[in-house]
């Protein structure tokens, strides 16, 4: 009696283990028991900013969800994130500096006193964003076309590509920020569509800090991305043909699924996604800056793509997952900040939790694999 | 003269089907013996059994007097067996000297001592007359080469018996000449030696002593002074076939589906000209290399063609293998785990991919879900896939027989014209054989047509409506169903190139 009591429940915890859910159930264990020693956790003013972090990191890792799902790895998004970063911004800038940019090659040609080449347009924004995507799809094309046509390896060709588009960013504007961005660029970064205030009715000025953001913009446009990504992931011929790639190429190559088609694609989506991140980045910023997406941002978006259950072997990816892990690795950042810990000692507890999620993946394929044979 | 090594009533089935059964032989010191045999005839268990890499289910054997039962293929180095098997054991990034010392490197103080691993190195090759310097790395030898460091590396451990397997596959006839001389000298030192090979010519010439195995037994044994060519093809393909494969239910029509007018793609294959009619099964015959699975690749267009012409219905043929596919071509490869299958995807997935882009809906290509998961079933039905829940069980969860069936079933999932059937039965049980080979004469009777390539020639000869054999990336015959003839076949097969 006891021992099948012990089953059932060992069979619960097997199944809870084994959903697609777990990631989320992780996270929500993990501010419930946090939640007590860090009481500024679950504040309106830290959920909010909770929030606001996940929305364009979820845009990044949806678009490293595609590569990591043929079995490809897409180092060079982070700088893509700064490349677009900085063209748009010189673009749409209202004004520019010369104290600051006069030096820089782009200077007189596409930004100078009057602002940015567009500005003044009367689509100026939406067509510069055109623009720098157009951008990051032709980088994106080049790395598709690297691997699958000239079959290097992904890691190796976007490696390099990284080098090459940052150091282009940073060439580009001498390594300066690109200021005085228009106000509907910036409302894309940070934008509030409803905000919540918890206080009196009675006061007569209620100040900006105890406003609360709730829907913003960043997060209608990370949620459609996710939305649009999940639906061609799991339910069009397209993403079936993804993770067919993924799953065996020779065997996909011969049941006549494009092969090469498909990968140059997953790439040029991977850099889109980086480029559609650089504007809610930007945005929030109010500034363009070639070093967005430079030093361990990589690692932000790979470890939540795995730790949500994308496998670095291909074949396996969904995009709940990947919200799921993006959520987890935010939470994992701030609750890391809130416990006022040094730089250092939170990159190594970040690496730490990787390493432990690719551990748990191997577990949970070992048991699904047990189940079902 | 002494029997070094005996085989005492041993036998080794694999989940109740055997593999080897009951085989009594010896062997005597110094002598050669040539070990033939079709295809699954129980060779290779037997060999492996010696070598300590499968263990027997029951029987035992001998060695030098003394019981012997090795746990491992370190065991049987140790007692003095070695074994080139076919394809080849060695490190190709490594040089020869490392290969041959791989696992127990001369050590001096803890370091690598490299000036005794290459004298020592130096001195084996010097025994098999092979002029080349020890550092030199594997992968910039020759087939050839390899092959005599591999027997190096057996002379390094002192082997007194030396099994080869296949030895001949992939060298020239001056490599095979050099081999046959190394082999020769190798006797003269008093090795004892078993020779496995198809090509029965070099068996006359080289063995002592024959043994021909059939089925898991031993059915032939002597001297091979007593066998002929023709005893040992009798030997080896010996009993009546009927019963062992279903009755064929339609006859071939007039209509061509594929031809082929002279195609060649030099260094694969010569001029190959053929012709499938509706409702017929072309049987393709050849040994290991003959060129049938690279003629499978170009008529599927994965491999090129530098001339000659490729018809379906009279009309020509797109150039790669997703046009192909849509005017009816399927291809059914001989490895599935490699290029059949996606073996952690579920069935569904799997049965899907083919005929994926015909259930796209809409400009972003919606995959209708109910109608796939519909065709989905019925061709699950049709197959009889024993499986659980299409939907979620991985394919590497079933039996290599429903595995192929899923292989064979995301092709019909589109109701192609053509089958190109690569080694259907290969690694599938004898039930399972009988599906499939139902499952055949099914595809051709619903008005399609199949090319079965196969090395088993009696499956091929007994679903075939016609035979082409080939040899030497060249169609070297063709023989309708009365006609058929194993020994007329075989022939063809092991035709030797003139001399």
């Amino acid at each position: 009696m006891m021992a099948t009591q012990i089953t059932s429940l060992n069979r619960r915890f097997t199944n809870i283990f084994l959903s697609d859910y777990f990631v989320l159930y992780m996270s929500l264990a993990y501010v419930i028991v946090l939640a007590p020693f860090l009481p500024t956790l679950l504040t309106p003013q830290n959920l909010s900013n909770v929030l606001s972090n996940t929305w364009p990191l979820l845009v990044v890792a949806i678009g490293q969800t595609f590569v990591l799902a043929v079995a490809g790895i897409d180092l060079s998004q982070g700088a893509v994130i700064g490349l677009t970063s900085i063209l748009c911004a010189m673009l749409i800038a209202v004004t520019g500096n010369p104290n600051v940019l006069s030096n820089a090659p782009i200077w007189g040609l596409v930004i100078n006193e009057d602002g940015g080449f567009l500005n003044g347009l009367p689509l100026a924004v939406p067509l510069a964003i055109i623009v720098t995507l157009f951008v990051a799809a032709g980088v994106g094309a080049l790395n598709g076309i690297a691997v699958a046509v000239m079959g290097m390896p992904a890691f190796m060709t976007t490696l390099v590509m990284m080098l090459i588009v940052s150091a282009l960013a940073i060439y580009l504007p001498l390594s300066e920020n690109i200021n005085q961005l228009p106000d509907s660029y910036v409302a894309l970064g940070k934008g509030d569509i409803v905000s919540v205030y918890f206080g009196t009715k009675s006061e007569s000025q209620i100040s900006r800090r105890v406003i609360y953001s709730l829907f913003t913009y960043p997060m209608l446009i990370s949620m459609t991305v996710a939305f649009s990504a999940h639906v061609l992931l799991n339910r069009t011929v397209f993403g079936r043909q993804v993770l067919a790639v993924g799953a065996n190429r020779r065997a996909s190559e011969i049941s006549g699924v494009p092969v090469t088609r498909i990968i140059i694609l997953v790439f040029v989506i991977s850099a889109v996604c980086a480029g559609l991140a650089s504007v809610l980045y930007s945005g929030r910023l109010e500034a363009g800056r070639p070093t967005l997406g430079a030093g361990t941002f990589l690692l932000d978006v790979i470890g939540a793509a795995v730790i949500g259950g994308t496998s670095l072997f291909g074949g396996k990816a969904k995009i709940k997952w990947t919200f799921f892990g993006v959520l987890f690795f935010v939470l994992l950042s701030n609750t890391l900040n809130l416990m006022n810990l040094t730089a250092f000692v939170v990159d190594m507890v970040k690496g730490g939790v990787i390493l432990s999620a690719a551990l748990l993946d191997v577990l949970r394929t070992k048991l699904l694999r047990e189940r079902t044979t | 003269m002494t029997a070094i090594l005996k085989f005492e009533n041993l036998a080794k089935s694999w989940f109740g089907v055997p593999a080897v059964s009951e085989v009594n032989l010896s062997v005597e010191e110094g002598t050669l013996l040539g070990l033939i045999g079709q295809n699954g005839a129980g060779k290779s268990t037997l060999m492996n059994m010696l070598g300590g890499v499968v263990q027997p289910s029951s029987g035992g054997m001998e060695w030098r007097g003394q019981p012997y039962s090795p746990s491992g293929p370190a065991d049987a180095r140790k007692s003095g067996i070695g074994f080139i098997h076919q394809e080849l054991n060695l490190f190709t990034n490594l040089s020869i000297a490392e290969n041959l010392f791989v696992d127990g490197f001369p050590r001096k103080r803890g370091f690598l001592d490299k000036t005794t691993m290459h004298d020592r190195a130096r001195g084996i090759l010097s025994r098999l007359s092979l002029d080349l310097d020890p550092k030199v790395l594997v992968g910039q030898l020759s087939p050839g080469e390899r092959q005599l460091v591999e027997i190096g590396k057996a002379l390094h451990h002192e082997a007194s018996l030396i099994i080869f397997d296949e030895p001949t596959t992939s060298l020239t006839p001056r490599e095979v000449n050099r081999l046959f001389d190394t082999i020769a000298a190798l006797r003269k030192d008093g090795s004892t030696i078993i020779y496995i090979s198809h090509i029965l010519g070099d068996v006359m010439r080289l063995a002592d002593h024959v043994a021909v195995m059939r089925d898991g037994r031993l059915v032939d044994d002597g001297n091979a002074a007593d066998f002929t060519i023709s005893r040992m093809i009798r030997s080896m393909i010996g009993r009546d076939l009927s019963g062992y494969y279903p009755p064929r239910s339609c006859t071939p029509g007039e209509r061509a589906i594929l031809e082929l007018e002279g195609v060649s793609q030099p260094g694969v294959i010569e001029d190959v000209s053929l012709t499938i009619r509706q409702r017929e099964v072309l049987g393709l015959f050849g040994l290991m290399g003959a060129g049938r699975t690279e003629l499978a690749r170009v008529i599927f267009g994965l491999d090129p063609h530098a001339s000659g012409a490729i018809k379906i219905d009279g009309q020509g043929i797109a150039a790669k293998a997703k046009g192909r596919i849509a005017s009816g071509l399927a291809f059914v490869t001989e490895n599935r785990r490699e290029e059949g299958l996606m073996l952690d995807a579920s069935i569904s997935d799997n049965l899907a991919l083919v005929a994926l882009e015909s259930f796209g809906r809409g400009p972003l290509g919606v995959v209708e879900e109910e109608s796939l998961a519909t065709r989905a079933a019925e061709v699950r039905s049709e197959l009889q896939i024993k499986a659980g829940n299409i939907a979620t069980q991985p394919v590497k969860a079933l039996s290599g027989g429903n595995q192929q069936k899923v292989v064979i079933g995301k092709w019909k999932m589109r109701e192609p014209r053509l089958f190109i059937l690569d080694e259907p039965t290969r690694g599938v049980d004898v039930g399972a054989k009988y599906e499939i080979y139902t499952l055949i004469d099914q595809l051709a009777a619903s008005g399609g047509a199949v090319l079965f390539i196969s090395s088993e020639l009696e499956e091929v000869m007994g679903m075939a409506d016609r035979i082409i054999v080939m040899n030497r990336g060249e169609v070297v015959g063709e023989i309708a169903r009365p006609d058929f003839e194993k020994e007329k076949i075989l022939a063809m097969a092991f035709k030797e190139e003139p001399a």
